[in-house]
């Protein structure tokens, strides 16, 4: 409440008694009206980590969007004569970004070693097979970022208009609906997605629609609460009492009132399906080679670890950070929407 | 209750026995064959191998044979490592799974516990931040970044640890055990947290305060206790976490568990252990939810009447 009143401009008139018998201008609202959009936004702009952690998701899509035209070289091209090179800025001044790395306990100059001209460096090294890490880096959070966002989509497809029918309809159907429910959620979902990864040939396709059948079970599980609570509201009654078809009442009433509950769950669904698709790369049943993921960037890094530790750092805090980011902002999203849940 | 926990269990038999049809008609579908030499067999060896395994019987009775094999606890024969038999394969795997799976899930609890309460006490102060900064670290970085940090840091450059391996008995499963403890640790935190403040704010706790106890006897006698009550909710999705958690950190660490075996398993096309397996996770599952909504429904009162209610 505070924070309205502070963007009223107050001066020596708004001191005037008002006359007695004004009533319209004593029950003026002065402060202009919020809708409960403007509300929830006006509450996520208070929470710096969200804020933060929006436009530093903003640059990273954008970066991954450059990534689709632009990387810096080629992310599939091998040099096998320069593989393994650790990362070098410019002519290497900068520490951390030498192009030198120790070998045997003696600091060697890799670049000299390797031969690679003068001029050429690669900010995050080379990999394995000379490739450019930090075009793969760019090439492989585009990548991860795009399984998360074709995984939500299942949610927004199945989950949403199941949770739907399940609560609106109620009865033999919502039982039956829920029973469905409750057998494919008492299959680790992670069992499931390894089966159908090796039902699938191995890709993007099959990552996302092998997240996409077990992943909208909590969207249709939270849109059915919703919805239950929402159809005894008096609107829906006048809704149904005026003759509105069920499709119509649940496009123009439901889908609008349940839109928070929507948009908080894909920001919660997005990190987990990045964090999916990473350990099912991780773990050898990703996405398949040449192409780079952060699962396969974690994967490759790791075998190396040991000896060429920046090879797993860059792609390790990267992924930490996005999924950092996509926590806080979802975090500050609920926090907005609900301000209930905020104390 | 006795009505309620009937129904529940009936449920869970017609589950698992969905699960048992699913995963058995998903592997007939499957691409590839259990055979690593199949290219260089004439058709006589692929029948008498056929043979061998019973996979020239037709489908369905094949489908009969492994529910019947399910019921006295066979599990059918391991198409790679050795012939064993699927459920000798798990049985001498499970250990080390449970023992990091216990001391994980322990860990994480106890000390998410104590970082929820501290944070909830401190509310709104530097403390909670940090607590909800480690909470949300926790449940941001993937476990096996945080495995492979673990061992190069702790093992690998300060050999305070082994490395890897299942030789040394409780020092081996001591980095596993953090490194799986992290996602139990930050749900329970988290949880904790938001319990803890929902308790502290009731005026059953203004009461205690009134009679003079000290903060410290408030919060140990009154507020921990009814905070930790809704906390065994969380104790199944913590066991989904553990199951596929304990995939990539036995991996890492190379302990004999099953979530090794089942990731071997996967790469080797082992029909047999990953339906073993699935159903076994799933059995795991299962019975840790049902005895979490027990268990609630002795603890809490008011949940056990409307379970009544919906079993009449």
């Amino acid at each position: 409440m505070a924070d309205n009143t502070s963007d009223i401009k107050l001066n020596a008139d708004s001191f005037k008694p008002v006359a007695a018998n004004n009533v319209d201008e004593q029950e003026k609202i002065s402060a202009p009206s919020l809708t409960f959009f403007q509300d929830a936004i006006r509450r996520l702009r208070k929470n710096k980590a969200a804020v933060f952690s929006f436009w530093l998701l903003a640059i990273i899509i954008l970066i991954s969007i450059v990534s689709i035209w632009w990387t810096p070289s080629d992310p599939n091209a091998q040099h096998v004569a320069y593989a393994n090179l650790p990362p070098k800025i410019a002519n290497g001044s900068i520490p951390g970004f030498t192009g030198k790395a120790n070998v045997g306990g003696n600091i060697v100059d890799k670049y000299a070693a390797a031969k690679v001209p003068k001029g050429t460096y690669y900010v995050l090294g080379t990999d394995y097979l000379g490739r450019d890490l930090f075009s793969r880096l760019m090439k492989g959070v585009a990548l991860s970022l795009l399984i998360g966002l074709l995984a939500t989509l299942f949610d927004l497809v199945i989950g949403v208009p199941y949770g739907i029918i399940s609560g609106w309809k109620g009865g033999k159907t919502d039982t039956i609906m829920q029973r469905i429910i409750e057998i494919i959620s008492s299959i680790p979902n992670l069992v499931v997605v390894i089966l159908m990864l090796l039902l699938f040939t191995p890709g993007l396709g099959s990552i996302v629609v092998a997240m996409g059948i077990t992943g909208w079970i909590t969207m249709a599980r939270l849109v059915r609460a919703e919805t239950l609570t929402l159809k005894t509201q008096e609107y829906i009654l006048a809704a149904r009492t005026l003759g509105e078809s069920p499709l119509r009442i649940a496009l123009k009433h439901l889908i609008p009132n349940l839109s928070s509950t929507i948009i908080i769950q894909t920001m919660f669904s997005i990190p987990t399906a990045i964090f999916f698709e990473a350990f099912l790369s991780f773990i050898g049943i990703g996405i398949p080679a040449p192409n780079a993921s952060l699962g396969t960037l974690l994967s490759d890094g790791q075998k190396t670890f040991r000896f060429l530790p920046y090879q797993m750092w860059y792609p390790a805090a990267v992924i930490s950070i996005i999924m950092i980011a996509f926590n806080l902002l979802a975090d500050g999203l609920r926090d907005a929407f609900d301000p209930k849940t905020q104390e | 209750m006795r009505k309620y926990i009937f129904k529940r269990i009936m449920y869970m038999i017609l589950t698992l026995f969905i699960i048992a049809t699913a995963t058995f008609f998903l592997m007939k579908l499957m691409p590839g064959s259990p055979y690593a030499n199949q290219a260089k067999m004439t058709a006589d060896q692929r029948a008498i191998m056929d043979a061998q395994y019973g996979l020239n019987k037709p489908v369905y009775q094949q489908y009969f044979i492994y529910l019947i094999g399910i019921l006295h606890g066979d599990f059918g024969t391991s198409f790679q490592f050795n012939n064993q038999p699927v459920s000798f394969l798990i049985s001498s795997r499970i250990g080390p799974s449970m023992q990091i799976g216990a001391q994980a899930i322990i860990l994480g609890t106890v000390l998410g516990i104590l970082l929820g309460a501290i944070a909830a006490i401190r509310k709104n102060t530097w403390v909670d931040t940090l607590a909800t900064f480690f909470a949300i670290l926790g449940r941001s970085i993937p476990n096996f970044v945080f495995a492979v940090l673990l061992q190069f840091y702790l093992a690998f450059k300060l050999k305070i640890f082994p490395i890897a391996l299942w030789d040394e008995g409780f020092r081996s499963s001591i980095l596993p055990t953090i490194a799986l403890s992290m996602a139990p640790l930050a749900t329970t935190a988290r949880f904790m947290r938001t319990e803890m403040v929902d308790v502290l704010n009731s005026d059953y706790i203004e009461l205690a305060r009134a009679k003079g106890n000290t903060p410290w006897q408030t919060v140990a006698k009154h507020a921990l206790r009814n905070s930790l009550i809704p906390v065994i909710t969380i104790i199944g999705p913590m066991a989904v976490d553990l199951m596929v958690g304990s995939m990539v950190v036995e991996n890492i660490f190379s302990i004999p568990g099953i979530g090794d075996q089942f990731v071997k398993s996967i790469t080797t096309n082992d029909y047999p252990t990953i339906m073993g397996l699935t159903l076994l996770y799933s059995f795991m599952l299962v019975v840790v939810i049902l005895i979490v909504d027990i268990l609630y429904g002795f603890i809490d009162p008011r949940i056990r009447l409307s379970g009544n209610e919906g079993s009449n």
